[in-house]
């Protein structure tokens, strides 16, 4: 069998590869699959990923994308060669990620609460005053189990260095977790060879896990409450993603015309046979959405009359509305600071170095630094508004300095990570290392669980950080794998 | 179930007759001008009258020749019930209803939909249309077929059932209309046996040639393909079958009464075929008061399923 693919050749830069050591050996968890794609030859490898493709068009696996001509539903971007992580690593991530969801649930209830974080001078209290997610509305409501956030999508990066930093925390309406899934399932039948040894771990119990969540959270304690996902629509650009869990979870996908809630601050669905009882709403609607009785009044996405049947206790919202304060990527900085003080612990999962542009001294720091740095919005998602400084031009960086000096408060700045990378087929039996980045999904309610890995995303121009798929970034199936120790 | 879903599954499944009735009814047609002879006056423009479009057309089109009529009906998509609307709509309920349809009709759907809007040209010309429309009409069987094999019988199959024969007794009152206006159009002709040919085209239309001659054990006569569309209780488009279908279908879902109160009494006249000139003008009027009361049956199935909303209150 000709040996096809030129690992020689492969050029890691001085940047940590998941799959290929310095010395060009491939590491201990991704041994295996090494090993396969070598006995692979050129059109063997073209043969499969073809057949990704195929697979990804007939199982329909798709996203959209708006653009000016119309919302367009493009095939999921997915390339074959997995990215694996060993096992034992593996587990010390997933109990950083379980803290970290822990603490920020006691933070989020503490603000609508006493906020005695702020009392105690922990953080400063115009930090949250200032919040666009802080949500008076939600003050003094006691969600069950203490939980605000219930499902969390977490991205982390892996430095040169080789360990995994928090980059942010997706508490409102984190989506990718279908596309995880379906990732398996495409590589599955692409790389059936690799499943035989039963040393990939299985990441399919995600759906059944949030279901027990979800059902945890019923209000009423019966056999089978009424779980419900609520979506925006078909034109939403992970509708696919609501569709996907509704099936999976055998729940109801509804929108908001499809409930009501009636006189007796109760939330009811329009069925066939009249009107029946809603005790859980997986939402995947923004806040401001939610109900225009109390938030945007002419939203016709959400259910009027909403937040008054949560606040009744009547029904639970997942995540519940205001979980989103913790978001902030202001909040994100003071994080290790929020896990010693609710938990008394030492976090197990670190923070990327955050200047906060409000502080004087770092603010300075930033704008003298902006050619190096990455700048952000305090609470933009998905990538956008962000000056990424080492590409930047001076033009760019002006601009970002103007942006920071009339509004401080909304923005921070971190150092130009050199994210890791990874093997990715760019041309027919040719592999380039490419960046990329992992958001593993947290529930929490009664128990905790992480998911397997999580979406791997890459960035498929060379070169590029950016791993949004709304911004030409592509997907990997990412393998946590039994075994040796790293 | 949610009334919106079972309002989607509602119109897939007319949706699918739609589209399969449309090619069919062209490919007939295409058959049976071939029959007649020049001086009688079928056109391609009976197309329009059945489907009640003339307003419609004659805001699109100056000229009634063939291409005109065949692009309007399988092609235009300002024609809201020209075959690849009809296409596009029935694959824009399947995708919001993909949680309760077997999962590859979703892929079924998707492949049709691609490959009429690629070879639409083929209907429209003469040459391939044959083929083209056969090919549009087996997809829309290979669906079918998928539903019926893989779906459990729960309310989505109830409503899918409503939906499907609700369609093909519509179709059917329009197909018999045609008929009957067809002939009154044409003097007795010596040479050729006109409304043989014209009935046959009836039950060619519906599928039914063979089955009508099995069942009546005739030559295609006009009274008794009239009475075998309308009252045969076993094939599957006749009306008798269709109203029962859908009497069924109620008696299973909740809030089914009104609508079995509808087809009971709306319903059940039957029409005397056995009448002097039972085929002329009366019929018409018949197939004409059959139509609206189809539409109230609709307006009926939506105030008992899928317009919850109006009423609101717990």
């Amino acid at each position: 069998m000709r040996m096809s693919i030129k690992w020689n050749k492969y050029d890691t830069k001085n940047l940590f590869d998941e799959l290929i050591d310095a010395k060009g050996a491939p590491r201990p968890s991704a041994f295996r699959l090494i090993e396969h794609l070598q006995s692979l030859d050129d059109s063997e490898l073209e043969a499969r990923r073809q057949l990704a493709e195929v697979t990804i068009q007939e199982m329909g696996v798709s996203f959209t994308v708006y653009t000016e001509e119309g919302n367009i539903d493009r095939a999921w971007p997915f390339d074959i060669i997995p990215r694996t992580i060993s096992a034992q690593h593996w587990s010390k991530i997933a109990a950083g990620l379980k803290q970290r969801l822990k603490a920020l649930n006691l933070f989020i209830g503490d603000l609508y609460d006493q906020q005695r974080i702020i009392k105690d001078g922990v953080i400063p209290e115009h930090i949250i005053s200032k919040s666009k997610n802080f949500r008076p509305e939600c003050i003094g409501i006691k969600p069950a189990y203490g939980v605000w956030a219930h499902i969390c999508g977490t991205d982390l990066v892996r430095d040169v260095d080789g360990e995994f930093y928090v980059l942010e925390d997706n508490l409102r309406v984190p989506s990718g977790v279908a596309y995880m899934l379906e990732n398996r399932a495409i590589t599955k039948r692409v790389l059936p060879e690799l499943f035989e040894k039963k040393d990939i771990k299985a990441v399919d119990d995600y759906p059944d896990r949030l279901f027990d969540t979800l059902v945890s959270l019923s209000p009423r304690k019966i056999k089978r409450p009424e779980i419900v996902v609520l979506t925006p629509g078909i034109f939403n650009s992970a509708y696919f993603e609501h569709a996907y869990l509704a099936q999976q979870m055998g729940t109801e996908l509804v929108e908001g015309s499809d409930l009501l809630v009636a006189e007796d601050d109760c939330v009811y669905m329009r069925t066939i046979a009249g009107l029946e009882r809603v005790d859980v709403i997986y939402r995947r609607i923004d806040d401001l959405f939610l109900d225009p009785d109390v938030f945007i009044k002419d939203s016709v996405l959400g259910v009027p009359g909403l937040m008054r049947a949560w606040r009744a206790g009547n029904v639970s919202l997942a995540n519940a509305p205001g979980a989103g304060v913790a978001d902030d990527k202001v909040v994100y900085a003071y994080v290790p600071d929020i896990i010693r003080y609710y938990l008394k612990e030492e976090p197990l999962l670190a923070n990327v170095k955050t200047y906060l542009c409000e502080d004087p001294q770092q603010r300075q720091y930033v704008l003298d630094h902006l050619d190096e740095l990455v700048v952000k919005p305090a609470n933009e998602s998905g990538g956008y508004g962000m000056l990424i400084g080492p590409h930047s031009t001076k033009k760019e960086q002006a601009q970002f300095a103007a942006l920071i000096k009339a509004d401080p408060r909304n923005y921070i700045a971190q150092p130009t990570l050199s994210l890791s990378t990874a093997p990715t087929l760019v041309g027919k039996g040719c592999l380039e290392p490419r960046h990329l980045d992992l958001r593993p999904f947290i529930l929490q309610a009664k128990k905790s669980y992480v998911t397997t890995g999580g979406l791997t995303r890459v960035a498929m121009k060379k070169g590029s950080l950016i791993v949004n798929s709304s911004q030409g970034g592509g997907s990997k199936d990412t393998w946590i794998v039994d075994g040796e120790e790293r | 179930m949610l009334s919106k879903l079972a309002e989607r599954l509602y119109w897939t499944a007319r949706y699918i007759e739609r589209v399969e009735n449309t090619a069919r009814l062209v490919s007939v047609y295409d058959n049976l001008l071939f029959d007649l002879p020049r001086e009688i006056d079928i056109s391609w423009y009976n197309l329009i009258s059945l489907n009640s479009a003339e307003q419609l057309f004659e805001e699109r089109y100056k000229v009634c020749d063939e291409h005109n009529v065949l692009k309007f009906l399988l092609a235009d998509d300002t024609n809201p019930s020209s075959m690849l609307s009809a296409l596009r709509a029935l694959r824009e309920n399947v995708r919001t209803s993909r949680d309760v349809l077997p999962q590859e009709t979703w892929e079924l759907v998707n492949e049709l939909h691609i490959f009429a809007k690629e070879n639409i040209q083929q209907g429209i010309n003469r040459s391939n249309r044959h083929r083209f429309l056969e090919q549009m009409v087996k997809g829309c069987q290979q669906i079918n077929g998928l539903i019926v094999g893989t779906m459990s019988r729960d309310a989505p199959w109830q409503f899918l059932c409503l939906g499907r024969n609700l369609e093909r007794a519509d179709m059917l009152t329009r197909l018999l209309d045609a008929g009957a206006a067809a002939l009154l159009q044409t003097e007795e002709d010596t040479d050729l046996n006109v409304s043989q040919v014209v009935w046959g085209n009836v039950l060619r239309s519906s599928s039914a040639d063979m089955s009508y001659r099995r069942t009546m054990r005739s030559a295609v006569l006009d009274r008794d393909v009239a009475a075998f569309l309308l009252d045969d209780p076993h094939f599957p488009r006749s009306l008798t079958y269709c109203l029962s279908q859908i009497r069924g279908a109620a008696e299973l879902l909740p809030n089914g009464g009104d609508v079995l109160e509808h087809i009971d009494k709306s319903l059940a006249r039957r029409y005397d075929l056995q009448a002097p000139d039972a085929l002329g003008i009366t019929f018409r009027d018949y197939l004409n008061q059959l139509q609206v009361e189809l539409g109230e049956l609709h307006n009926c199935f939506d105030q008992s399923w899928f317009s919850l909303n109006l009423r609101g209150n717990v």
